[in-house]
């Protein structure tokens, strides 16, 4: 059991996605950096789809009111335990009473809080991950109780810490593939996209991050067709967009590229001003 | 059988996608749904997702394809199965829909641009009988076709930041529904008391591509009343069975 104090910026509740229902338009959400939030599991020896929290930013402060084990992986917002800097990437016992506080971003800006048989709120549609319409509540907030499995479990079960490749967050190079509608920018634009550097709007979010540079292109919008987080879409503006795990399951715009998956989770630790490159990588 | 002269083109690391020509067509749709239905038949176990537009099918699988050349023959030779097996079947449905000045908050502004008297609106828009090509957009949002051409009126230049659950709406040349209160730029013409999608359900939403709509004109009185039934849940959608 997990009370929150604080619910900081964004928080919510994530496993690895609702999968299944697309055909209904159903997003696929999940955590949004699903190296961060399976690595986390991995060293709780969770299994890889038990529910953790995905914690945005910072300023979140919760309180423990059973014993259990923890760990927090992916951006480092600061993490105290009862005022004391919190290790990363490796299994911690928490008390019964210890208040796990998340300040400011050092690096990163999505943490994950994994806990040891996975936060227990309701399954809808065979997920636990919040969205809008689908589960209950989309947000956490601020007096809610979260359920946990209490456990007085030794560390001996965990995995020691795990170093993660910084590189991860510190990138500024995006691989992607060429998309379905690729094919259809002219050459101006193909080059454009390989040479420039691209900025990330205040428009970002779980379902997508618009991109401050445009495009100039005269491809208008197309037959409402399926698209897939990690899709980049090119707007008859201009701008770019990038959808991202809660996106809707379908779009009018052209796809003119397609982030890899380690991509997709490299991104999901970028924000508002950050910078990066596009790299054309081949599919198989 | 038709047969269309498929692309199949890779899309990203764990999907691939099946176009057919860029129209909207209900032989088309028939065809897809027809190769979605055996597709899903086969039962493949890596495959998570089978997601149908108006002119594609995007097979999502589990992982990271291995190699795309054998699950492309694998799926073109599903393909060309002979397959006389329907196993879902279509229905029509009757949706009740108010058309009260309370709900068609665009009626006015459609009937003068178009020129086409508000009575005509709804004679025109409860008259035709709609397509289900597939759902998108928002979860239990139907995409139909058979939109009458003289309600044609182009989406709002500036969306609405809320549009009711239930909303029936004009987008272009296309008609739907609401499922749930979003942002939304298309012009309302009315409200429906049904639920598009349901969460609670084991089948969240009632409709699937291939059935047909048609929007039934009910009173505001007849409107509350069908939402007193849905509510103490003894409503049921009108339905009929396709014979094919």
């Amino acid at each position: 059991m997990i009370k929150v104090l604080s619910s900081g910026f964004y928080t919510t509740v994530q496993d690895q996605g609702r999968h299944g229902y697309g055909e209904l338009g159903v997003p696929g959400s999940g955590a949004m950096d699903l190296y961060s939030s399976q690595l986390a599991n991995h060293i709780l020896r969770n299994r890889e789809n038990d529910a953790l929290l995905e914690i945005t930013l910072g300023k979140c402060k919760l309180i423990f009111e059973k014993q259990n084990i923890i760990c927090i992986s992916g951006a480092n917002l600061s993490p105290t335990i009862n005022g004391s800097i919190a290790p990363m990437n490796t299994a911690i016992i928490i008390n019964m009473g210890d208040i796990l506080n998340f300040d400011k971003p050092v690096f990163g800006i999505r943490c994950y809080l994994a806990i040891r048989g996975g936060f227990q709120t309701e399954v809808v549609l065979k997920s636990r991950s919040f969205y809008k319409g689908i589960t209950s509540q989309f947000q956490v907030q601020k007096g809610d109780v979260i359920p946990a499995i209490e456990t007085s479990e030794s560390l001996n079960r965990s995995l020691s810490s795990i170093k993660v490749d910084q590189e991860h967050f510190t990138t500024s190079v995006i691989e992607v593939y060429k998309g379905p509608e690729y094919d259809l920018l002219n050459k101006r634009a193909k080059e454009k996209l390989n040479k420039i550097n691209f900025t990330i709007s205040k428009e970002n979010s779980r379902m997508g991050y618009r991109l401050e540079e445009p495009i100039d292109n005269k491809l208008g919008s197309m037959l409402t067709s399926s698209v897939l987080p990690g899709t980049i879409q090119l707007t008859p503006s201009g701008k770019l967009i990038i959808l991202m795990r809660d996106c809707q399951v379908t779009g009018g715009y052209p796809r003119i590229l397609q982030l890899t998956e380690k991509s997709v989770n490299r991104l999901s630790q970028k924000s508002t001003g950050d910078v990066f490159s596009i790299r054309i990588v081949p599919l198989n | 059988m038709d047969s269309y002269n498929l692309t199949y083109k890779q899309y990203g690391e764990r999907a691939i996608l099946i176009e057919w020509s860029t129209k909207i067509e209900e032989n088309i749709l028939k065809d897809i749904i027809n190769y979605k239905n055996k597709i899903v038949y086969y039962n493949i176990k890596v495959i998570v997702e089978v997601i149908n537009t108006y002119n594609s099918l995007t097979i999502i699988y589990s992982s990271t394809i291995d190699n795309i050349y054998n699950e492309i023959t694998t799926l073109k030779s599903i393909y060309q199965e002979s397959f006389e097996q329907n196993l879902l079947k279509n229905y029509y449905w009757n949706i009740p829909v108010c058309y009260d000045e309370k709900f068609g908050l665009d009626l006015q502004e459609i009937s003068k641009s178009n020129q086409v008297p508000i009575d005509e609106i709804i004679e025109l828009h409860s008259g035709a009988i709609y397509t289900v090509f597939f759902i998108g957009f928002l979860p239990g949002f139907l995409y139909l076709g058979g939109l009458p051409e003289r309600l044609n009126f182009a989406r709002r230049s500036v969306p609405r930041l809320i549009v009711e659950k239930g909303a029936v709406g004009i987008g272009g040349s296309q008609t739907g529904v609401y499922p749930m209160q979003s942002a939304g730029g298309w012009n309302i013409i009315g409200n429906t008391p049904i639920s598009l999608f349901n969460v609670s359900k084991e089948n969240p939403c009632f409709a699937k591509s291939g059935d047909k709509i048609k929007f039934v004109p009910v009173s505001l009185e007849e409107y509350k009343q069908v939402e007193a039934k849905i509510e103490i849940g003894f409503y049921n959608i009108e339905n009929k069975l396709i014979h094919d």
